[in-house]
């Protein structure tokens, strides 16, 4: 059951503002509810830490600088199931340590938000320059077999936005959702205009009411996967929470029909519910011979690219996406099925183009504008690969 | 036994209160020390006279960390050596609650290491129960950072050659501000020292030294859990308030045994709130309180309204 709320004005920055993506992360993260905040500094994502530090106290929240990342999100599933909302900001190496408890996130179906501001390179790479390179980790990173929601803001101003929007898509599916921005859109300075409180709405945890004695922390084969309401600690349900394969009291089961159970449901709550999680932009694609597939800060220099060609006479369409997982599988298989061909342009040596690839089935042609990182790409290359996609 | 024997086991257990007693038989081997510690846990919640729907307890991995999935309270088995972060969460977005970290040696000082040390340097109001039995106990009787010198385990076949953590100092070194330690034998002194835990503020931290007859008592030849209780006996010595600097344990040598600290410090989240109340003044909403400490606090602020007035 999804519970729509008016915002808490406490959190509210009301007004039109000049801010980073960093700094909109976080008053969008106080916006949706957020009062908990455990992280551990990192560039490019820092400012977002420092800024809810900052802002708090006065909105009645906590923030904890812990001693490293996993403790950032193994203290934000206790925080989770103490009762708040919680997040986290991160870059490369932080959401490295991170993912094995986004996997129990994951399987203890803990609602969290975490955000990747991503920055180039394995390893230390270029800290302070901008990429698109764990696009597949936030995919694939932990191990085992799961689901999260990723959304990719483009502008500071959707750093605001899609905050809030992550915090309602974990409560309703109670799972981790994550933020794939970039060094770029992290601390690219724009107005951001927060709305008043009473224009905000926000999902409201799913709380439970039953009888006491027949509450469950878990709920498999409800209708569309939908995951069961929640109870916090204190509350006296003394539930039990484990990232062992489990049944719906919670209790560890070490079977191969339990694991059936239990990892389908995590699986298809994303799934089969993937119409209504999917978020995109689409524009002249109705006569495109060639769409432009892109996301995060590269959608912005790809809209001067496709501009250029259609001024050069080259039907060409714009395809962003604002969630990259679930991938907008259905409208990509479409646009493939209409067009010569699909240009994916990322800060990155070529990894959403593989489900590009992957989904368009030989049915037109895929071109990879890949790049190393460490900047976003001149329109140009984009505007190349355009006109030779189409030859 | 036949089945309903073993049903009335479970009703008529006096700790049926505080286990999950469906969840029984447990996995630990006979002779195993855990057992002992989990009761005298239960025990003392039983006399602490805690509201057991407020206490929680979180566990890591292997052996002990199973207690969590045992013991009748919201319980949280989470990652290899991160019990004690998650705890602290819980405890900061819900500070009603007592929060109790039980686990082993290996996840709460190997891996969970760094987070142990901070706990205890930002004296986290939480309690850590440490059961050490010096191995690795699910994964096969590897070497831990408190396995003694010489002794025998399976990643350390020729006899362990490293220094071993002596865990009270380590603590005590960080900040803990209540350190006891006991062993497995002391079955009486673990629940008095848990139920002071347990009513202590601040980062309390209580080792208990017990027997893993399948692997570390085998490999070395040390006999089963009896010999190893009859060890305890003669070669534990009560030495409370002693210095943590002379509490190391050796192979088979003495094991010095109580309680080694106990002082009062603000916890962590006293600070936040000292230090915003001093520094943003009345503008400050003060986090977290319990509903004790609050309405204690409104009663104050009504009466020294109504004396002003009064006046």
């Amino acid at each position: 059951m999804v519970r729509k709320v008016k915002a808490d004005p406490k959190g509210v920055l009301e007004g039109p503002h000049f801010m980073d993506g960093d700094h909109a992360l976080a008053e969008g993260a106080l916006a949706a509810g957020c009062r908990f905040f455990a992280g551990y500094p990192i560039t490019p994502s820092t400012e977002t830490a420092e800024r809810f530090a900052e802002r708090c106290p006065e909105a009645g929240g906590l923030f904890i600088q812990m001693e490293d990342e996993i403790a950032s999100i193994a203290a934000l599933i206790g925080g989770a199931w103490g009762g708040q909302k919680v997040m986290t900001v991160t870059s490369g190496p932080g959401m490295s340590l991170m993912l094995e408890n986004i996997g129990l996130a994951c399987m203890t179906e803990t609602p969290m938000v975490i955000a990747n501001v991503q920055r180039g390179g394995p390893s230390t790479g270029l800290p302070t320059l901008t990429a698109q390179q764990d696009m597949m980790q936030a995919r694939w990173g932990s191990h085992g077999d799961y689901r999260v929601i990723a959304l990719v803001p483009d502008s500071p101003q959707e750093c605001f936005d899609l905050a809030i929007e992550a915090f309602n898509l974990s409560e309703t599916y109670r799972v981790p959702v994550l933020i794939m921005t970039d060094e770029t859109v992290g601390h690219m300075h724009e107005k951001v205009v927060i709305p008043p409180a009473d224009k905000i709405e926000v999902v409201e945890r799913n709380w439970y009411e039953g009888p006491k004695d027949q509450y469950k922390p878990y709920k498999f084969g409800a209708e569309n996967y939908m995951p069961g309401p929640m109870v916090k600690v204190g509350d006296g349900y003394r539930f039990h929470v484990t990232g062992l394969v489990h049944d719906e009291r919670g209790y560890p089961q070490a079977t191969v029909e339990a694991g059936k159970i239990n990892i389908t449901h995590l699986i298809e709550k994303i799934d089969s519910n993937r119409d209504k999680i999917v978020r995109f932009e689409a524009d002249q694609l109705d006569d495109a011979e060639v769409v432009v597939v892109s996301y995060g800060i590269t959608s912005r220099i790809a809209i001067k690219a496709v501009m250029d060609a259609r001024k050069q006479g080259i039907k060409t369409g714009n395809f962003r996406m604002i969630t990259a997982w679930p991938f907008p599988e259905k409208q990509i298989r479409e646009i493939a099925s209409k067009v010569k061909a699909i240009v994916v342009p990322e800060i990155n040596y070529g990894q959403m183009v593989l489900e590009v690839e992957r989904l368009a089935a030989g049915k037109c042609k895929v071109v990879s504008v890949n790049s190393t990182g460490g900047a976003v790409h001149d329109p140009n290359e984009i505007l190349a690969a355009i006109k030779e996609a189409r030859s | 036994m036949n089945v309903n024997a073993n049903a009335n086991f479970a009703q008529d257990n006096p700790m049926s209160q505080f286990l999950r007693m469906e969840r029984m038989p447990h996995i630990w081997c006979p002779g195993c020390g855990i057992g002992t510690v989990v009761t005298a846990f239960a025990e003392a919640i039983k006399k602490s006279g805690l509201d057991l729907d407020k206490v929680a307890i979180v566990s890591g991995i292997g052996c002990t960390g199973r207690t969590a999935g045992y013991v009748k309270l919201d319980s949280f088995h989470s990652t290899h050596g991160r019990a004690i972060p998650l705890a602290t969460g819980l405890k900061l977005a819900n500070p009603e609650m007592k929060v109790v970290v039980f686990s082993g040696d290996g996840d709460l000082t190997s891996i969970g290491g760094n987070h142990f040390i901070h706990a205890a340097r930002r004296n986290m109001d939480i309690t850590v129960i440490c059961v050490n039995n010096f191995t690795y106990g699910m994964t096969g009787g590897q070497m831990t950072p408190t396995t003694p010198h010489t002794a025998n385990a399976s990643t350390t076949p020729y006899g362990n050659y490293e220094y071993p953590f002596s865990l009270p100092f380590v603590a005590d070194a960080c900040g803990a501000t209540y350190v006891a330690r006991w062993t497995s034998l002391h079955a009486r002194q673990i629940s008095g020292s848990i139920k002071e835990a347990l009513n202590h503020k601040g980062f309390s931290f209580i080792e208990v030294i017990a027997p893993c007859t399948t692997l570390y008592q085998r490999r070395n030849r040390l006999g089963d859990g009896l010999d190893a209780l009859e060890y305890y006996q003669n070669d534990a010595e009560i030495a409370h308030g002693m210095d943590t600097r002379q509490v190391d344990i050796d192979y088979q040598g003495k094991i010095r045994i109580g309680k080694f600290v106990e002082k009062q410090k603000p916890t962590y989240l006293d600070n936040v709130n000292q230090h915003y109340a001093q520094v943003l003044g009345d503008e400050y909403e003060l986090y977290g309180k319990t509903t004790p400490e609050r309405e204690a606090e409104e009663k104050a602020k009504a009466e020294a309204a109504a004396a002003k007035g009064g006046a």
